[in-house]
Parts: C-alpha cells; sequence; structure tokens
C-alpha cells in the first residue's frame, strides 16, 4: 500500500540521485588547474568595480583591473616600490630642481590601432582637471603648476597648465614647486592616459556618463584588453596583441571576479576557483596559519589604522589628556591578541616602509606617563573625566578592536568610554561635521612618499577632521614642497610629524598588512607596500602544487 | 472577471505611486550623499557632480522631473556606478532573479505540496510525523543558515556542487534549494492542512461508503479545495523569496537584482533604489493579482467578492 503511494514519487527520486551523481563528476580537473594550463589568472578582486574610467575611478578593485588595461608614463616595478619602471616613458630627464621634467615616449600603440601621442597625456590630464567632469582625485595633480587653479575654475585656458607635447614623442610638465618624488606620483591611476578619440566618440571630455569605458568601447595601452564583463559576476581580460612589450607578458588572460563577502570569497578559493583572494576574515588568520600556512600571505601595506580626537571638545581639547590617551595602549597586545593579522604597532602617523624615511619611534607604550599626564590634567585615577565615545562604522572588526581599547583605558586610566556605531555613509558625515568624540580611521597612501599622510593635517584640509590647527605644521608642510634637497625635505617631513605628535590630535594604533591566500602556482607576485602588481611579470605554473619557490 | 482585474490593475498604479513617491522622500531624508567618501571632496568637484546628477535642484522640482522620467521609462544614471544607467543595470540582472525566484518557487512546490498531501493522507502515521518535522526544521532555519550549511556539505565535504558564481545550470541547484527548502516547508504545512480539512468533510464520507475509490476522493475531489491555503500563501511567498534573494544573492555570489539593492541603499544611490523598489512593489502587485485570479478560478465561492 505504501509503495504503491510512492510510486508517482519514485520518478522524482530516482532523477534527483541520478542528477548529484552526474554533478559529481565534474569535469576531473579542478578550476584553478584548467585556467592555469590555458594561462589564466583567477584573481578575487572584491567587488564590481564602479567604473573602468581612470579619471572617475577612486577604488582599489577599479585600480586592479585598470592596470591591466592601461600603462601610464611610469609603470609599476614588479618588487621595488621606489624604482621606476619605464611605462609609455622610455627614458626622462628633470632640472635640477626637480620642477620640471620631461619624457620621452617609447613607440606604442593603443589597442584600437592609435599611437600613443604625447599629446593624448595633455589631452587625457585637462579631461580629469577639467571642473565639469568632477573628477574625485583631480587633486592628485595639483602638484602641476596651476593645474589647481585650472580645476577649480580660477582660470579657463588649459594653456597656462604647465604641462606640453613638445611633440609627439615628447612631454614636458612644469610642476609647481621642486618634486624629486614626481615618478612615484604618476604611478596613480589619475595620471593615466585616455585615448582621445575613443572619449570623442563617445560623449566627448568632460560627460560622467561617458560609454567609452565600456566593454564595447575601451581602448587602452596596456598588456591587456578587456574580452569580457558581465557585471557582479568577471571581468576577463585578455592578451593585447597591440602591447608594446607583449613578449615579455607571460598571462594570457586573467579574470577577475567581484566577491563581497569574504567567506564566499574564502569558500571559492578553497573549492580549487581562485588563485588570488582579495582579502582573508580576520577572524580565520589562525586557521589559515595553522591548516595552509603556505598559502597565507601577509605583508606590509602602506596604511595607518588610528582614531580621529576632536580636539574642540571637552576634555579633549586638552593636549595633555590626547597624550594620556595614546600612552595608556599596549598596542603590541592589540595586534597580537585582537587583530592577529600580523599588523605593525604604529608608533607613529606614517607607516614604517617607506624607502628613505625611517618611521617615527615617538609612540610607545608608556602607562605610568600616561596617568601623570592624565592627573596633571585634571583627572588623577580618572576621577571627573566626562564620558566620551568612540565611534565606529558597523564593523565587527572595528567593534572588536574598540572594546579592547575600552577596556585597555579602563585598566589603565580608571576612565571609562562607550561605543557607538554608525552606517557607512551617516559615520562620514559625523566625521567632517566633528560630530563626536573619538572616531576611527584609516588611511592608505595614494603613493610611496611621507607627504600622502603629512598632508592630510594641515588647518582646514577636507581629510583633517579633527579640528586641529597648527600654524607652524602648516608652515612645515608648505616648506616641505619647496626644500631644495631630498635630505631637507625628509627632516622637515620629520619635523612636521613629530610635531603632530606632540599634540596628538590622533591616537596611532597600528600599521596595516595586506592578507590574501595565494595559490602556490602563481610566480611575479610580490608584495608591495601599495599592493599594486605589474601582471606582465606575472605567471602560472601549471601541473599540480608548485614545489618551493 | 474583467472588471476585477481591471480595478486591481487600477489599484496597483495608485499603489506604484505612493510608493514611489514614500521611496523618494524617505531618500531624500536619510543623512549621507552618493558622493561621499573616506577621502574629501574639494567643495567646487563636489557642486559640480551634484549639479551633474540634479541634486542641486529643490525637492519638489526633483521629484517631479524623475516622477515625470520614470513613467516615460527612464529610470535615471546610477550616481556611483559611473556609465551605467538604472534600466541597464536591471536588465542586466533581473533575468537572473527571476531565474532563481522562479526556480525557487518551483522547487517549493514542487518539494512542499506532494509532502503535504502525503502527510494528510498518512495523518499520524511516520509518513505524516517525518515531513512535519523536517518541515518545522526548514521553517527555523533562516537562509543565511541553511545556505552556508549547504555550501559546506555539498560544496566541501561532498565537493559534489559549486558553492558560488552562476555560470551555469550546477550553479542554480544550491542556492534554489536555500530559498525553495523555506518556502517548501511551509507550503508543506499548510497542504496538510487544506487537505486535511477536505477529507474531514461529509460529503467525503459519503462518497467512501458509497464506494468511490479512494485516489478518486484524493486527486479529484479534494486537491482543488485542500490547495486553497497554499494558493493563498503563493503571494506572501512570492515577496519572501524576492527579499529572501537578497541573503542568497550575496552568500552564492549570483548577480542578481538583490545584491544591487543591497549596494544601492549602502551608497545612497537614489535612482537605483527608487528604480528598484518601484520594481518590487510592481512584481508583488502582478503577482498578488495572479495569485487571486487564480484563487478565484479554484474556489468559486470568491467571485462574489
Amino acid at each position: 500500500m505504501f509503495l504503491r503511494k510512492l510510486r508517482p514519487y519514485l520518478g522524482i527520486l530516482i532523477a534527483a540521485i541520478f542528477g548529484l551523481a552526474l554533478a559529481s563528476c565534474r569535469g576531473g580537473l579542478p578550476e584553478t588547474e584548467k585556467a592555469a594550463r590555458e594561462g589564466i589568472l583567477l584573481i578575487g578582486n572584491g567587488t564590481e568595480p564602479k567604473t573602468l574610467d581612470p579619471h572617475l575611478a577612486t577604488g582599489v578593485p577599479e585600480s586592479s583591473i585598470m592596470r591591466a588595461l592601461l600603462e601610464g608614463l611610469i609603470a609599476t616595478h614588479p618588487t621595488n616600490d621606489l624604482e621606476p619602471e619605464p611605462g609609455m616613458a622610455e627614458s626622462w630627464e628633470h632640472n635640477e630642481d626637480f620642477s620640471v621634467w620631461t619624457f620621452h615616449l617609447r613607440d606604442a600603440l593603443w589597442s584600437n590601432g592609435d599611437p600613443v601621442l604625447a599629446s593624448d597625456f595633455v589631452y587625457s590630464w585637462q579631461r580629469i582637471l577639467s571642473p565639469a567632469l568632477g573628477a574625485e582625485y583631480a587633486p592628485m595633480l595639483y602638484v602641476i603648476k596651476n593645474a589647481e587653479a585650472f580645476n577649480i575654475g580660477e582660470i579657463e585656458d588649459f594653456g597656462q597648465v604647465g604641462v606640453k607635447a613638445l611633440d609627439d614623442k615628447t612631454l614636458q610638465v612644469t610642476l609647481q614647486g621642486s618634486t624629486p618624488h614626481f615618478l612615484s606620483m604618476i604611478k596613480h591611476s589619475s595620471y593615466s592616459p585616455v585615448n582621445p578619440r575613443a572619449v570623442e566618440e563617445h560623449g566627448g571630455m568632460t560627460d560622467r556618463q561617458s560609454g567609452w569605458s565600456t566593454l564595447e568601447n575601451f581602448a587602452g595601452n596596456g598588456p591587456f584588453r578587456l574580452k569580457s564583463w558581465v557585471t557582479n559576476q568577471v571581468i576577463e581580460v585578455e592578451r593585447n596583441p597591440h602591447y608594446w612589450d607583449a613578449e615579455t607578458v607571460k598571462l594570457n588572460g586573467i579574470r577577475f571576479y567581484p566577491i563581497d563577502n569574504a567567506n564566499t570569497e574564502e569558500t571559492m578559493f578553497r573549492n580549487d576557483r581562485l588563485h588570488l583572494t582579495n582579502t582573508v576574515n580576520p577572524d580565520k588568520i589562525a586557521y589559515f596559519q595553522e591548516i595552509m600556512p603556505d598559502k597565507l600571505r601577509i605583508s606590509p601595506y602602506l596604511g595607518s589604522y588610528f582614531y580621529r580626537l576632536n580636539v574642540t571638545r571637552e576634555p579633549l581639547t586638552d593636549a595633555r589628556v590626547r597624550r594620556a590617551l595614546t600612552l595608556a595602549l599596549d598596542r603590541q597586545l592589540l595586534v597580537e591578541r585582537v587583530t592577529k593579522g600580523g599588523q605593525a604597532p604604529a608608533s607613529g602617523l606614517v607607516p614604517q616602509g617607506i624607502p628613505g624615511y625611517g618611521a617615527s619611534t615617538t609612540v610607545q607604550y608608556d602607562p605610568e606617563e600616561a596617568r601623570r599626564l592624565l592627573a596633571e590634567a585634571g583627572y588623577p585615577g580618572g576621577q571627573g573625566f566626562p564620558g566620551v565615545e568612540i565611534m565606529i562604522n558597523t564593523s565587527e572588526a572595528h567593534r572588536k578592536i574598540a572594546e579592547a581599547i575600552q577596556a585597555l583605558w579602563r585598566e589603565e586610566l580608571g576612565i571609562t568610554v562607550g561605543i557607538y556605531n554608525q552606517e557607512w555613509k551617516v559615520y562620514l558625515d559625523s566625521q567632517s561635521n566633528l560630530d563626536y568624540d573619538i572616531a576611527r580611521a584609516g588611511w592608505i597612501g595614494d603613493f610611496v612618499y611621507p607627504s600622502t599622510f603629512t598632508d592630510m593635517f594641515t588647518t582646514g584640509n577636507g581629510n583633517n577632521d579633527t579640528g586641529w590647527s597648527n600654524p607652524r605644521y602648516d608652515a612645515l608642510v608648505a616648506r616641505s614642497r619647496v626644500a631644495e634637497s631630498e635630505e631637507e625635505r625628509m627632516a622637515i617631513f620629520h619635523g612636521a610629524e613629530e610635531l603632530l605628535l606632540e599634540e596628538m590630535p590622533i591616537i596611532p594604533i597600528y600599521w596595516y598588512t595586506r592578507v590574501l591566500l595565494q595559490d602556490p602556482r602563481v610566480h611575479g607576485w610580490y608584495p608591495k607596500l601599495l599592493d599594486a602588481h605589474h601582471y606582465k611579470y606575472v605567471w602560472l605554473e601549471p601541473e599540480g602544487e608548485a614545489g618551493g619557490q | 472577471m474583467l472588471k476585477f482585474v481591471a480595478m486591481r490593475l487600477l489599484q496597483g498604479a495608485f499603489v506604484l505611486l505612493g510608493i514611489y513617491a514614500v521611496t523618494f522622500l524617505l531618500v531624500a531624508a536619510t543623512p549621507g550623499s552618493p558622493f561621499s567618501s573616506e577621502r574629501a571632496i574639494a567643495p567646487e568637484i563636489l557642486a559640480q557632480i551634484e549639479a551633474f546628477y540634479g541634486y542641486d535642484r529643490p525637492l519638489g522640482e526633483r521629484f517631479l522631473t524623475s516622477l515625470g522620467n520614470f513613467v516615460q521609462g527612464d529610470f535615471g544614471p546610477s550616481a556611483v556606478y559611473a556609465n551605467r544607467t538604472v534600466t541597464q543595470i536591471i536588465a542586466e540582472s533581473f533575468p537572473v532573479s527571476l531565474k532563481l525566484g522562479s526556480i525557487s518557487l518551483l522547487l517549493a512546490l514542487l518539494l512542499g505540496v506532494p509532502a503535504g498531501i502525503l502527510a494528510a493522507v498518512k495523518r499520524n502515521t511516520w509518513l505524516d510525523y517525518v515531513p512535519m518535522s523536517v518541515s518545522m526544521a526548514g521553517i527555523c532555519l533562516p537562509t543565511f543558515v541553511m545556505g552556508p550549511l549547504l555550501a559546506l556539505v555539498f560544496g566541501l565535504i561532498l565537493q559534489w556542487l559549486p558553492v558560488a558564481g552562476w555560470y551555469g545550470p550546477e550553479f542554480m541547484i544550491l542556492p534554489a534549494t536555500t530559498l525553495g527548502l523555506y518556502y517548501g516547508a511551509y507550503f508543506a504545512r499548510l497542504t496538510r492542512g487544506g487537505m486535511l480539512e477536505m477529507l474531514n468533510q461529509d460529503w467525503v464520507r459519503t462518497a467512501r461508503a458509497k464506494g468511490v475509490a479512494e485516489s478518486t476522493i484524493i486527486w479529484k475531489h479534494c486537491l482543488k479545495g485542500g490547495l486553497i491555503p497554499a494558493i493563498t500563501f503563493l503571494g506572501p511567498a512570492l515577496a519572501g523569496i524576492i527579499s529572501g534573494s537578497f541573503v542568497v544573492e550575496t552568500i552564492f555570489q549570483i548577480p542578481g537584482l538583490g545584491q544591487w539593492f543591497v549596494r544601492a541603499a549602502l551608497n545612497r544611490d537614489d535612482f537605483l533604489v527608487l528604480g528598484l523598489t518601484v520594481l518590487f512593489a510592481a512584481m508583488i502587485v502582478v503577482m498578488n493579482l495572479l495569485v487571486d485570479i487564480v484563487q478565484v478560478a479554484l474556489n468559486p465561492r470568491l467571485k462574489y467578492d
């Protein structure tokens, strides 16, 4: 009786079992092996890029892809952040005080067949500096003479801006002042050239909605070109035969997977679908160190994690209170027990690793001094200390750190602070409106040079957001731009940073690391301070896990 | 019937208009701008960007302009994803969500309804207890627990199915199962209840007494009435599958509308939020209408409503 009732379902049951059995014999080779044999690199890229237009893009996922499609005057060196790798420029000179640079372009082609000309760079830099385009990263070009004036509309003639094409292959750039690190700066995607014909044919120079950077219309000069773009699924690039150095490129293609969720990405990596992940869930770093230490990569990253202090609010108006709060924190403990990602405890603002700039060692763990300062400020043992709150943007990771700091302050200083979280956009608004006591913050350098950090805290700077203002600091930062030698400039940066650390409008906490999972078959992928990799030097070794190397 | 449909469509249009207005106001009132980021923008540049997207005009004017564009089918650009319009984004991701939703619903019906019928017919035996207990578990486990669990078991441990992405038919199995199991559980319990109500009717006892075969009673006589609760639930189930898709799409990295919706809200991408909200509302209105029509067809008693 029962079996008869089951009969109609028998068909479905058999079909289901059959289907699962079929699914279980998946083609044999894992995806990563297949891709390695074809020379295709599979990268987890964090999130769907907002755009691939280098003048409108602002994020890291975008720059990872753009680096495959576009090449500027100077490209990324595979291992050394400070050494300039020739890109579109095969040679260059500068004048005595590093304020006029002349670049000699090589023979190169765009993917649509156009030759790369010096005038392309003039066009491109005019585009990003055009006020009507509203490019967020236009200020990166303000080192160029009159660029800022043009960008904010003070002057209308781009001819007055310090970039000229002397002929088809010679580009001359005149800067506001002496800038020896100019070559580091122009590696940034905001200096990237765009193909004028492609831009003009699809909306014109200042059209934000321009369709030139879509799959169908993209024109680039990099080692790869766009092959397919399936939104939220994959962006695939293939070898660009027009690239000037196409013989050196070893990969045949790259697939960028926009995976937002770190856990999903991890599952994909372990399911042999990715060669490189974008990140690793911080809670699982210790776990991966145990089960796959050969695949976990931790390397220094040029970023600083710190707390902003609103110096316009009591009791944070008193520098002694701010110093007390900073010195009472055992940063070594935080990175070992709380963040556990191999980060370096921050002893200053500017992270370590910038060649030529030894990181400051001023900020240490000194609870005695902290208590002394707090007492001197009028709150001995924490008595009478007004309630202040730490503001974080909603995230478990930030909350853990805030709770640890809350506990450390209670233990060392006897003060109680609260924690509250705000949604990302609201949190950004609160910070710029100085509507907080203590706010969690982070900053990644745009290029490998101290100024990308020290510039932030000048009076009224949009990235200051602490209310701190010190005319001596401003003067030092201004002088750094016109200093006459590299030693002098570095000394000025040190002076500025030490001044900042004396007044402590921020609490340095740790310096970032880049944590990711890397398939051992990937070669040529070296740790870089800004995680910029030149894909033409990356290659895959097929046939099983690579031994050694 | 025609008058009924026409009235409902008209009501639906008003509902959509109301939803549009409320969403627009909510979005305008929410703090935060699509253009704010950790890196400060110079006020002059911000002014240029805002002028491009029309943020510098007064609220009333913006509302009327955007409503006018809307009814003509122009949903506007995405403020955050430059070079893309809302229409493009919807055109790319809607088919994916539709596919996922349909397969999940189909699975829910194919699993839930037969299980419910079986449980009702075999009431109070283990063929009743087992499916109902499993369905209770299915209701209690939310999708964000069930999804990773299935991914772990079938993807990582057994290695039978892929765990993320949308590159072929085998990629649909786990996400559709996650959503489908949850609603299948509801369908099972509702079908069981409806069938039981039908099977307890006096005329069923009469039919048995007259010697009508049990299978005829079940399939020919009771089924139509027994399915009514399940059909009624179709409307909320569809709404649930649509909203449940947000979670499932994130877990399994599916390029559907749900992901876009979450992102748009977090990014304050006003035009995208408006476009997607109205789209979802329209889907629910239409689906509810269809469900009502099916109900009237199945249950003539409702015709006079």
